[in-house]
């Protein structure tokens, strides 16, 4: 243990990254924020809708628990659950701690923070600052940031790239490598920890919901590096993001929250336009076949509802592949107040203003529920020993990840309004942990010797000059496009062996063809496309871990659609009885008439396919290619059982 | 005007101690082409009009929905962000510059640091005791919570301070930016604590009464951020602040 200040390097100022330093910065410790572009400017300023926490301010009679079990529904119980419940329990005080700083919260006539309705939950739970709620949260904790930095308690490292970790000859995490994206000159930082907080890989795809630098690099270093990845495959669509040439651009699920409503014409081919089409002649597709839930559905339900209404049913608006995502019943100074931030956003981008028009709305790419893969200590009493060590730590010692890039909390599908949640958790929960780990370490980073954060400088500067001196014929941006349609093809909703199988070949055609990369700028200031091309290839690793997870789980759990493993489960199946079913199973043989026709069928496939599959991938890289293993989940707080949202 | 292509004039520069140059493009046109997918276009072609290879052109962005505040530029003579940049009404060629009032990186990139410093001058931050669980913030009515957001929507895009009259390269004025930052955290219950030390910080040089009062920020501030209210406000607090300075002490 050191006897000077602990210093801690974080990687990304987005929320993970910023609520961390805060954190750090109050326990007296150095840290050094690492950040690809100006603080302020991260890929959290993106998310809308708003924040859960289960405060119960309308008296509708939620709790932390009820939000852990929606949570764990709504990820088809992917997720390990102490970590889920944790997390739904600190969320009040999380909430809280974001109105002191100064958070500008829609709030009620009392004065209070207000609430509103979000998918996957009858309650409602998200607190939001109109629809800019990511941005609002970045801007809160950046100034916290500034704060401390104002006071000399931060160093910020902004404009710098992370390429790798520093490890020593026992593969303990030393230190950073960093390149300078102005002077384009390489270095090492050393410290006592790495937090990875660098969001997720939606640029794997091309055209998302995410922002340009959410390639997902750093994430894929660190499995280059040997560390685990988990659940790769888990990538989730959004259903309502405006199409567009250069980027899908979100339409928050607040919308529906607020009561937005999505239907097609009931005729094919209607072109009607939209508001001389009668009600009766309008599909509601989602509220009628999901009373209950309706239109919030979650997101991994719904996009699979537009799709299949899309393609299968063609009743896509006019034959295209768009559906109507309608707000007009609303007053206009409801919605201006309410989601303000997404109108605009639609408005600039169609010129079409959605409290008069219908926006027209497809699914988008959104976010990874995989991510490197991290560990945790469960107390024993279904929450986390805050002080672990093993807390977010990735399987490199040293090594840690919070946020997006992590692959815990959503299981197999990401409720909305979670994902703001889980960022600011992590870097809250995590920082205890990480001083347990400095202090436990017998040979501090003093002890290393610099040769080994020479050895690892000299590799990236040789790496990045290499890159440099490629001189093929493939453009890198037009090789990334490429990249994207290839995922976009068949990486997406509805998912094919056979199609995957191609699309494990299609990615190593990209893998021959990089080698053939023209580095289309060599010089040496600012120049952003020799990291670019770095990024790119590990987009094209990333592709392939994605692709593989996919390929090997043969099972349809969350925003894993493989139609061919579908379960079918009868229309007036009852969850309950799945519990009924395993209690009698206890008890001996279960007769086959206890339950509709059907039904015991429906649950003994239930039960084997979660015996086969309800368990976390883990990439590894090994003999250059992503190595597929199983771990299992920790189910210990709820049974696992059917989702049903009708 | 000819449909199938886009025409771009693009104002470039390889170090800030460089001389700029220009450059012309031609892409094809497409539906719905903002100012970004033509400069991705340009990245994965990068050949001038006249059939010179060229470096990629080096600019600022990221969410490409006027969230972030990166993809600040001067786009046929006007500051605005690029992403929200539609080619259907713009006219061509369409002229790019990099801001005027910023250390130009390269090429289309500029340094806004200086709007960082500024903020931490003013202390544009509500002061808490710490992170840990003290139960619930301040109540607010929902009139001031309205108030504070459209002035929080600021996303340090720098529009505000590139039209400003005042606001140079050389000098060290504030700009309606940070005066606005001033007043959204006077306004919060626990913020309004550090009100005295803002309304200092923004009575010296470079502050509030330097504005010229030109109301040009306002015009071209993309989240319609009420920025002169701001300025009129923050001019009412610091007389008051005056005074007060005069008796109190």
């Amino acid at each position: 243990m050191p006897k000077r200040k602990k210093k801690i390097i974080v990687i990304g100022g987005g929320l993970t990254g910023l609520s961390l330093a805060m954190k750090i910065c109050e326990r007296n410790a150095e840290v050094v924020v690492v950040s690809y572009q100006s603080l302020k400017r991260s890929h959290s300023v993106c998310a809308q809708g708003g924040i859960n926490a289960a405060i119960d301010a309308r008296n509708e009679g939620d709790s932390p628990e009820n939000h852990f079990y929606d949570t764990v529904k709504g990820g088809d119980f992917l997720a390990h659950q102490p970590l889920v419940r944790d997390m739904c329990y600190q969320a009040p005080a999380i909430i809280h701690l974001l109105d002191r700083i100064g958070v500008a919260f829609n709030r009620t006539g009392e004065g209070h923070l207000e609430f509103r309705r979000f998918g996957g939950t009858l309650y409602s739970r998200t607190a939001f600052a109109g629809a800019t709620t990511g941005q609002q949260l970045v801007y809160a904790l950046d100034e916290q940031v500034r704060r401390f930095q104002h006071d000399g308690a931060v160093e910020t490292l902004e404009w710098h790239e992370y390429l790798g970790a520093v490890l020593d000859s026992q593969g303990v995490c030393r230190g950073a490598v960093l390149q300078d994206l102005r002077t384009n000159t390489v270095f090492t930082l050393a410290g006592d920890a790495v937090v990875l907080a660098t969001g997720g890989p939606g640029q794997v795809y091309v055209r998302s919901t995410n922002s340009t630098v959410n390639t997902g690099a750093a994430a894929t270093m660190a499995y280059l590096q040997g560390a685990k990845y988990g659940n790769g495959e888990f990538i989730q669509i959004h259903p309502t993001a405006i199409p567009g040439p250069d980027k899908l651009r979100l339409m928050s699920e607040s919308a529906r929250g607020e009561g937005g409503r999505l239907w097609v014409p009931r005729k094919a081919g209607d072109a009607r336009p939209p508001k001389s089409i009668p009600d009766s002649e309008r599909n509601y597709f989602l509220e009628e076949k999901f009373p209950l839930f309706g239109n919030l559905v979650p997101r991994d339900v719904a996009s699979r509802e537009i799709h299949d209404i899309v393609y299968n049913q063609n009743l896509g608006i006019a034959g295209e592949p768009m559906v109507y995502l309608d707000l007009t019943h609303k007053s206009k100074d409801y919605l201006e107040d309410r989601l303000g931030g997404i109108i605009d956003i639609y408005k600039k981008f169609t010129g079409e203003d959605p409290k008069d028009v219908p926006m027209k709305i497809f699914p988008a790419v959104h976010y990874s529920m995989g991510g490197l893969w991290t560990d945790y200590e469960a107390d024993g009493n279904g929450m986390i020993e805050h002080g672990s060590p093993r807390n977010q730590a990735t399987s490199i010692p040293g090594l840690y990840a919070g946020g997006e890039a992590d692959y815990q909390y959503h299981g197999a599908n990401r409720l909305g309004a979670n994902s703001l949640l889980s960022c600011i958790y992590t870097g809250l929960m995590m920082c205890r942990g990480i001083f347990t780990y400095i202090d436990n370490q017998d040979k501090s980073v003093d002890d290393i010797p610099s040769t080994t954060f020479g050895d690892a400088r000299n590799h990236w500067e040789s790496r990045l000059n290499e890159i440099k001196a490629m001189k093929g014929s493939e453009n890198p941006y037009q090789l990334h496009r490429d990249l994207g349609d290839i995922m976009m093809g068949n990486v997406l909703i509805v998912r094919e062996n056979k199609k995957l199988e191609k699309t494990i070949r299609e990615i190593d055609d990209i893998k021959t063809r990089f080698k053939d990369v023209n580095c289309v700028d060599s010089t040496d200031w600012a120049n952003p496309t020799p990291s670019f091309i770095n990024q790119l290839y590990c987009m094209i690793e990333l592709s392939r871990v994605i692709t593989k997870g996919a390929i090997m789980r043969d099972e349809f759990r969350g925003a894993h659609y493989k139609p061919e493993f579908d379960l079918k489960q009868p229309s007036d199946f009852d969850p309950h009885e799945y519990i009924n079913y395993l209690e009698k199973k206890n008890y001996g043989e279960v007769s086959e008439k206890a339950f509709p026709e059907g039904h015991l069928e429906y649950m003994k496939r239930f039960e084997a396919n979660n015996e086969n599959w309800l368990k976390s991938t883990v990439a590894e890289y090994k003999n250059n290619k992503p190595e597929i293993s199983y771990e299992p989940v920790d189910t210990s707080i709820v049974t696992p059982r059917p989702r049903k949202y009708d | 005007m000819n449909k199938k292509i886009v025409k771009l004039k693009i104002k470039r520069r390889d170090k800030p101690d460089a001389k700029p140059y220009w450059q012309e493009f031609t892409i094809p046109y497409k539906e719905r082409l903002n100012i970004i997918a033509c400069l991705q276009d340009i990245q994965r072609n990068p050949t001038t009009q006249s059939g010179e290879s060229v470096n990629p052109i080096t600019w600022d962005c990221n969410c490409l929905e006027e969230v972030c505040g990166s993809c600040t530029m001067l786009i046929n003579g006007k500051v605005r962000q690029a992403c929200t940049a539609l080619i259907d009404s713009l006219e061509q060629p369409v002229i790019l510059e990099p801001m005027s009032k910023f250390p130009v990186v390269r090429d289309l990139q500029v340094d806004r640091s200086r709007m960082f410093e500024n903020l931490k001058k003013v202390k544009a931050w509500v002061e808490i005791d710490g992170t840990h669980d003290i139960g619930a913030g301040p109540v607010m009515s929902d009139k001031v919570r309205a108030q504070r957001y459209a002035l929080s929507e600021c996303m340090s895009c720098g529009c505000c301070l590139e039209a400003c009259p005042q606001f140079s390269l050389t000098n060290n004025f504030m700009g309606a930016a940070t005066f606005s930052q001033v007043r959204l955290f006077n306004l919060h219950p626990s913020g309004s604590m550090l009100k005295e030390e803002r309304l200092d910080a923004v009575m010296g040089e470079g502050g509030i009464t330097d504005c010229g009062n030109a109301q040009v920020c306002v015009e071209v501030c993309p989240k319609s951020i009420p920025l002169t209210e701001s300025i009129a406000d923050i001019g009412r607090q610091t007389t008051l602040q005056t005074l007060k300075n005069i008796f109190m002490k």
